[in-house]
């Protein structure tokens, strides 16, 4: 109990020491949530998720009352404006290209005959894909119109459409930028510090000083890991906030289930900060690892491309990567409202990173290679 | 008549920092150097003498005042002066991964030297500095002191008008230091050529025709050695400490009596000594307390150590209330060190070494820059596995020790290794809480070491001048009471009354029982020592009490350490070489 009391005394003198030094630097202290604040609005508005002008045109072979009703609904919504209407298909392609429109709705000359006649009607909806964010959301605003507008025929059989995304033929629908960057954008700098908190010292000399003390490894990694979590908790919560409340998109999920996702993902992008941290010599080679293992991180998480396209190689690859799966946990939770059991699958390759990393990192304080 | 090498009138230059505000490095000097002399600039850390140097070689521009250099003003035409002079800064750009050969062929390049005067320059160079044998090699291989006197040699590919030395000796081992003076004499005898140089070494500043002291950017005195040791004549003693006691006990006792005795540090087991002229003799003999005092010659030490305490008149006295060790005396040794090897890739850093140390003693490790004792030390501390052989510290091997073992001693690093960022207080409150101490016991002894120390609590450790780094680096290590004390290298780049209040601290910390193990460049403080070890190249050359150190290298040891030192290296460098 003694024991016990004294081990945890010794590592609160370290946490206070790291939160010490990391708030009073200036530097350190404006890089801690600056950054965050900022990346988040710029994704925010940069990546052009906000579906605030769609520009469409319509191709509508039936000149029936239901695809007038169906266009006319769309164009309700004060999202979209039509800039063109078409005569035939062969003008698609010219809207496409040239960007006017994002999206091209066709309706075919049967398309209000078959609804009589009770079959399915297909009408198609052509979408930008190289604006695919954009043009993903567009695309999940028409469908949900046209769900609309089949409750308010009542039973029978639908509209369905069909969707043709040109110039990124595997266009992603669900791909959703904004929840991600929870994941992504904190983990840049919960990385950057744990890579920073070790090399600092041993750059600067007092690394020694600190292992000569009587403090174990193991309370050096608490000391060293629980500030880098904290801050990157904060960070993301921050992020959170802004596209919750800025940007307003819906959180489906339970925020437990979010923190607890998080929280996981954090303690295994620590352990691998703190890892690098631990076999650099000074300042400038952490950044450099960092740096190095940021953008095959990114790459591999399914932020930009889904992972299921990538060759089959990097696939595997992917399973060490804790972005991958931090990612996937706060999308589904944020935008489906998935459960514990939907992601738990997560959680195993992040407790596994943590669990390799952190030993790992505790380890190299004290057996530096060379 | 050619004009003189550098005129300075009234030079004033400061510097802002955004923490200290300005700082006035040079205020209102005025000096003049002779053609074809050595001139020294003599001065503790901090005085002035790279500001001054830089000034010299139109890198810096001085606030005010007039700077001629060989009749040339400075300030309006830099580049005309730079192309006259050759100027070696503290740490020499070499290039590491260029050989020596092509370092020198790159100083040439740099400095037009035309194609037919390199051949008879660079042999003689290479000649000079003894380093015609390793001209292939790269400059990041090569020793501290060899590194240096390639500096040299590239400072020197073409002939200068004027010299400037900015401390070339500082981490330099006494072997090469001797070598590079050397090179310096011979250029100013054979070639009639002005060099000033900085310097903090008395000994260097004594070969010097001229030497003008500097403290806090000002001129103390002006002179040749003999007008300056003047002001020590008469002053200056030697005691020889009645038979059993230490000769640094006697030490402490004189310097601890500021106002009869101006200085006094230990050699060759006596105390050499300056009293202070208006000194009461009575008093005086009472303080020797039997022990025997005669005159000796002044040195101009004497008369630097006599101008700077003119300075530094209202120091206060240094504290020697220091804590005492927890630990009971069992006779046992407290470290053991039994044919220890430490290999890095087939490079042997420490070569099968052998020691025993007991409690409170002060155990020295000396030797050049690469000798393998900052090794040695780290092994010790736990910090560096060692290759093969036993090691224990109070009993035990620190490196697979359990961690409680460690609360036992204390670690003083080289380099201040403290949180700059923090404040005092804050240091010590974290390493206090490390070594497990909290509450009021905490609370206590910060307070009881504030005042021991003479520390500002609230100050941020960053921006303490060096010698306060020192001492809180020093209240640091000794706030959980340890049983040993480690020092690496403590007194390097601080000034020689920082250096006397530090080791008059370490002299009374080993009578308390606390037992010290300390790293040094510097040979005369082997002599607080009461035991010293002598490495070269990994290997131990000589150990035991200064005395029989001195006497193991025979005549050449009587005089000071610093010789004996160079005694027993050469002699075993060419044992070694003969093998």
């Amino acid at each position: 109990m003694q024991a016990l009391l004294l081990y945890i005394a010794q590592t609160f003198a370290l946490i206070r020491k790291e939160m010490l030094a990391l708030l009073k630097d200036p530097s350190s202290r404006a890089l801690l949530f600056a950054p965050a604040l900022m990346q988040t609005l710029l994704f925010g508005y940069g990546a052009t998720y906000d579906l605030t002008h769609a520009p469409f045109a319509v191709l509508d072979q039936s000149r029936s009352a239901a695809s007038v009703e169906i266009t006319a609904r769309i164009e309700g919504t004060g999202v979209f404006s039509r800039v063109a209407t078409l005569d035939n298909a062969s003008q698609i392609a010219q809207q496409i290209d040239s960007g006017k429109a994002l999206l091209v709705v066709v309706f075919p000359a049967d398309f209000e005959s078959r609804l009589a006649a009770g079959t399915e009607s297909p009408m198609q909806v052509i979408l930008d894909g190289r604006n695919s964010a954009t043009s993903g959301a567009a695309a999940g605003q028409v469908a949900a119109i046209v769900a609309a507008y089949n409750q308010s025929l009542g039973a029978g059989p639908p509209v369905t459409i069909t969707r043709r995304a040109w110039f990124n033929p595997n266009f992603e629908s669900r791909w959703n930028l904004m929840p991600a960057m929870i994941a992504s954008l904190s983990m840049l700098q919960t990385l950057m510090i744990a890579a920073l908190s070790v090399a600092r010292e041993r750059e600067q000399g007092t690394f020694d000083q600190l292992l000569v003390t009587p403090l174990t490894p193991s309370q050096i990694l608490i000391g060293k890991a629980l500030p880098a979590i904290f801050v990157g908790l904060a960070q993301s919560t921050i992020i959170f906030l802004i596209i919750l409340f800025w940007f307003r998109i819906p959180m489906a999920g339970s925020v437990w289930l979010l923190y607890g996702g998080l929280l996981t993902f954090t303690v295994a992008a620590v352990g691998i900060g703190l890892s690098i941290s631990a076999v650099s010599l000074s300042m400038q080679q952490a950044m450099l690892y960092t740096f190095m293992l940021v953008m095959p991180l990114m790459l591999l998480s399914g932020l930009l491309t889904p992972v299921r396209n990538m060759p089959h190689v990097l696939q595997v690859v992917t399973y060490l990567n804790p972005l991958r799966f931090g990612i996937d946990i706060v999308r589904r939770v944020y935008l489906e409202g998935a459960g514990f059991a939907d992601v738990a699958p997560n959680f195993l390759p992040l407790v596994a990173v943590a669990a390799v990393t952190l030993p790992l990192a505790a380890w190299l304080f004290r057996n530096r290679l060379g | 008549m050619t004009a003189a090498p550098v005129e300075a009138t009234a030079l004033r230059k400061s510097f802002r920092d955004k923490d200290l505000g300005e700082i006035t490095a040079i205020d209102g000097l005025s000096l003049s150097v002779r053609q074809g002399e050595l001139t020294a600039l003599v001065g503790p850390d901090g005085a002035g003498k790279t500001t001054l140097m830089r000034m010299f070689a139109g890198l810096l521009k001085p606030d005010q005042g007039s700077l001629h250099v060989l009749g040339i003003d400075v300030a309006r035409d830099p580049q005309q002066v730079q192309d006259r002079i050759s100027y070696m800064p503290q740490r020499f750009g070499l290039y590491e991964d260029l050989s020596v050969q092509e370092n020198l062929d790159l100083y040439a390049d740099l400095h037009g030297v035309p194609q037919d005067q390199r051949r008879d320059r660079f042999a003689r160079m290479l000649e000079m500095t003894d380093m015609a044998r390793f001209t292939a090699r790269p400059a990041g291989k090569l020793s501290g002191g060899m590194k240096q006197k390639l500096g040299l040699a590239c400072t020197l590919v073409r002939s200068p008008d004027l010299l400037l030395l900015d401390e070339p000796s500082v981490g330099v081992d006494p072997l090469s230091r001797r070598d590079l003076w050397k090179i310096v004499l011979q250029l100013v005898d054979d070639e009639g050529l002005s060099v000033i140089v900085s310097t903090s070494y008395m000994d260097e500043a004594e070969r010097c025709a001229q030497v003008h002291v500097m403290h806090r950017g000002r001129l103390l005195a002006t002179g040749t050695p003999a007008e300056l040791r003047e002001k020590a004549r008469g002053l200056t003693f030697v005691a020889t400490p009645i038979a059993g006691m230490p000769a640094r006990d006697l030490q402490a006792r004189l310097i601890d009596v500021p106002d009869l005795v101006i200085d006094a540090v230990p050699q060759g087991g006596n105390v050499r000594f300056i009293r202070r002229p208006e000194a009461d003799a009575a008093r005086l003999a009472g303080l020797l307390d039997g022990a025997s005092s005669a005159s000796r010659p002044e040195e101009l030490e004497d008369s630097f150590m006599i101008l700077l305490r003119e300075q530094d008149q209202g120091a206060s006295p240094v504290a020697t209330d220091m804590p005492p060790s927890g630990a009971a005396d069992n006779g046992q040794p407290v470290i053991v060190v039994r044919d220890l090897v430490r290999k890095f890739g087939d490079f042997t850093a420490v070569a099968s070494t052998s020691f025993q140390v007991g409690r409170g003693e002060i155990f020295g490790l000396l030797g050049p820059n690469g000798a393998g004792k900052t090794t040695t030390f780290r092994m010790l501390c736990g910090l560096l596995p060692a290759t093969s052989g036993q090691l224990e510290v109070a009993g035990r091997n620190l490196r697979v020790a359990r961690a409680q073992a460690r609360a036992r001693i204390g670690y003083v690093a080289q380099k201040f290794a403290l949180y700059g960022n923090l404040s005092v207080r804050q240091n010590l409150e974290f390493f206090g809480g490390a070594y497990g101490l909290g509450g009021r016991l905490l609370r206590d002894r910060i307070a009881q070491t504030v005042r021991q120390f003479d520390l500002d609590p609230a100050a941020q450790s960053g921006l303490l001048p060096a010698g306060y780094k020192q001492r809180l680096a020093m209240a640091t290590g000794l706030l959980h009471r340890p049983e040993i004390l480690f020092l690496d290298e403590p007194t390097s780049g601080i000034d020689p009354l920082a250096r006397r209040a530090f080791w008059r601290r370490i002299t009374s910390l080993a009578k308390g029982g606390v037992t010290i193990i300390v790293t040094t460049h510097f040979m005369e403080e082997a002599e607080y020592c009461d035991r010293i070890a002598i490495q070269d190249a990994g290997e131990m050359l000589a150990i035991g009490t200064p005395q029989q150190v001195r006497e193991l290298a025979g005549d050449a040891g009587a005089r000071d350490m610093n010789s004996a030192f160079i005694a027993i290296v050469e002699t075993a460098r060419a044992r070694r070489e003969a093998a």
